[in-house]
């Protein structure tokens, strides 16, 4: 193997630091986690997880972060594509208003998406008075929130991709006679999907996580509207540390397998575009 | 060479002696959300007359946040001198978790270690538009009560405490009617907030619900910053005595040798300037000259206590908090 000139000190010292960094940061807390729930028997920790406001707290979350990662990926993809396709003036101003809920911190989205939503903000009084609609304090809410702070993740990362697309692909399309739905599945779908599925699932992760936007819009009813973080912070409250970090494990090793599972998509839909080529 | 190094040791020396001399004190006060404007007046009063006295200067810092929370912090290592929580079952857990003061700190000072007392009121929108009085007219259909969650809340387990011994003394001490009466009262709760000030939101801004269960003195800093004109309080015949107590930790004063401080501290909450501020912070003074002052403050009602109702904070915890408590009961599936 020839060895190639890298500008940072050699593989050795460099992945040593990778791994040290990813322990420190990464790995040592994590399985802190799980070592604090190995006090727990195998009963325990079953009766803890199974618990049904436990369950519907996590099928909220799942449920609800899998949609609002959905809507992200078709209306990110829609804003990528305005804002790398067109020129039009306020382009720069709405491109950086992307970035508000990377930057915002998440109790203040919290707070805003409620007085919003609530039965007498701007968009909940109109909602509830014309189609009898409750945003805030139902899991609409919870939606509504993880939909907010999940969609800059499908918008940054389809849109490198989008800047890449070369205008002739679809022209040629066209020219051929392919009509305009046929180019967009055919021809720029195959192309953009690896990266719609990264940020699809970057938005999906960022939601199971999401506490604080959360918390002031769920309106926390038990087996209606509590999320799962939610429950962990009671057990906590209850000072019950293991209980706390029964639930995270589960959640870790959820998503942990959910985003096997994109990763997984995303790998095959690459391979599948470069086998067409 | 040799003089050189004499004269820069006696430097140093000089200056160690003289910054020891001059060494400003700091304690550290770990307390819950309400009280931050509480003892950010008592810290200058405590301070003021310390340095008065003692010639050193010490200075108070303040944490605040939940209840649970900040006792959970200092079990994990925020090095407290003194805490003063919502509830005893938080010192309690300090006590027991960490080991960091002995488990029968409340009897260290008077009044179970409790300087100021307030209880459980109803704040309501003007004019009292659904005629709430009682703890009955909570149950009503209709009425829709704002109050946090007991779970992630300790001043909510005071609300539902109250509620809880109110029914209860009423139908003849029956704990099943007591038990029919709070899940009654929380089926009228349409948002459940994680804490009190967030309760304190939702009602006041969001002007969701009829009726805020809420601590007497948090319902008064309510109606002072948002305008007499929006709301009233209604003070229940009967509440419970919430008794917020303090206590100093320990292990901590003695690692940082600030024991006799932080006791001055806690021991000034009960002298007449320290029940002043408590009582101008709407907290009910232990003191009676100082009660007897405001007594046109604080409406008379018949008070009960945790040890009194309930035999004391670990019992009730158990029987209403844990996990399959009385509490998560009322939220059993199925039960609508």
């Amino acid at each position: 193997m020839q060895r190639r000139h890298s500008v940072l000190p050699g593989f050795n010292l460099a992945l040593g630091f990778t791994v040290l960094y990813l322990s420190l940061i990464v790995l040592i807390p994590l399985s802190a986690a799980f070592i604090k729930t190995f006090t727990l028997t195998w009963d325990q920790f079953v009766t803890h997880v199974t618990n049904p406001r436990v369950l519907a707290s996590l099928r909220l979350t799942f449920g609800a972060s899998f949609i609002a990662a959905l809507i992200n990926a078709v209306f990110g993809l829609l804003v990528a594509w305005v804002l790398v396709r067109y020129k039009f003036p306020g382009r720069r101003f709405i491109d950086a208003l992307v970035d508000l809920p990377f930057a915002l911190p998440t109790a203040v989205a919290g707070i805003a998406l409620t007085a919003i939503y609530a039965p007498n903000g701007w968009l909940g009084k109109p909602l509830m008075d014309l189609f009898g609609l409750k945003v805030a304090f139902t899991p609409l809410g919870v939606l509504v929130a993880l939909t907010f702070i999940g969609m800059p993740f499908v918008v940054r990362t389809v849109q490198p991709v989008l800047e890449d697309l070369e205008r002739e692909l679809e022209e040629a399309a066209q020219s051929l006679g392919a009509s305009r739905l046929q180019t967009f599945v055919r021809v720029v779908l195959p192309t953009v999907l690896p990266a719609l599925l990264t940020g699809f699932a970057l938005a999906f992760a960022r939601a199971i996580g999401e506490y604080g936007s959360v918390i002031f819009i769920a309106g926390n009813m038990p087996m209606v509207s509590e999320i799962a973080p939610l429950m962990i912070i009671t057990k906590l409250e209850q000072y019950d540390y293991a209980g706390a970090t029964a639930i995270a494990v589960v959640m870790l090793v959820a998503s942990f397998i959910l985003l096997l599972g994109i990763n997984g998509l995303q790998w095959w839909s690459r391979r599948h575009a470069e086998r067409k080529n | 060479m040799i003089r050189k190094t004499a004269v820069r040791s006696f430097l140093v020396a000089a200056f160690l002696a003289g910054g020891i001399a001059h060494a400003d004190v700091t304690l550290l006060n770990v307390s819950y959300d309400p009280t931050r404007e509480l003892y950010a007046d008592f810290n200058k009063a405590f301070s003021a007359q310390w340095e008065a006295r003692n010639k050193e200067k010490v200075t108070v810092k303040q944490s605040h946040g939940g209840s649970g929370k900040q006792a959970r912090s200092v079990i994990d290592g925020l090095e407290a001198d003194v805490v003063t929580l919502a509830l005893a079952y938080d010192i309690d857990a300090i006590s027991e978790k960490a080991k960091l003061l002995p488990a029968d700190w409340q009897k260290r000072l008077p009044q179970n270690s409790t300087p100021y007392t307030s209880t459980i009121v109803f704040l309501v929108r003007k004019g009292n538009p659904k005629g709430i009085k009682d703890w009955d007219d909570l149950t009503k259909p209709g009425v829709a009560v704002i109050t946090p969650n007991p779970k992630t809340s300790g001043g909510a387990q005071w609300n539902y405490l109250a509620a809880w011994e109110y029914a209860k003394r009423k139908n003849g001490g029956s704990e099943a009617k007591a038990k029919e009466f709070v899940t009654a009262l929380y089926k009228n709760v349409p948002v459940l907030d994680s804490g009190a000030r967030g309760s304190t939101v939702t009602f006041v801004e969001r002007g969701i619900g009829d009726v805020f269960i809420s601590w007497e003195n948090e319902a008064f800093l309510s109606i002072k910053e948002l305008g007499p004109d929006k709301f009233e309080i209604v003070v229940p015949p009967l509440s419970i005595l919430a008794e917020p107590p303090v206590a100093v930790v320990d292990k901590v004063v003695d690692k940082r040798g600030t024991r006799k401080q932080a006791e001055a501290y806690l021991k000034y909450l009960y002298t007449e300037e320290g029940q002043e501020i408590a009582a101008k912070h709407y907290y009910r003074p232990t003191n009676a000259k100082v009660a007897q002052k405001y007594a046109s403050q604080f409406p008379k009602v018949t008070l009960f206590t945790i040890g009194d109702a309930f035999g004391g904070w670990q019992k009730a915890s158990k029987t209403h908090f844990q996990d399959g408590g009385t509490f998560d009961q009322i939220y059993q599936p199925g039960k609508k």
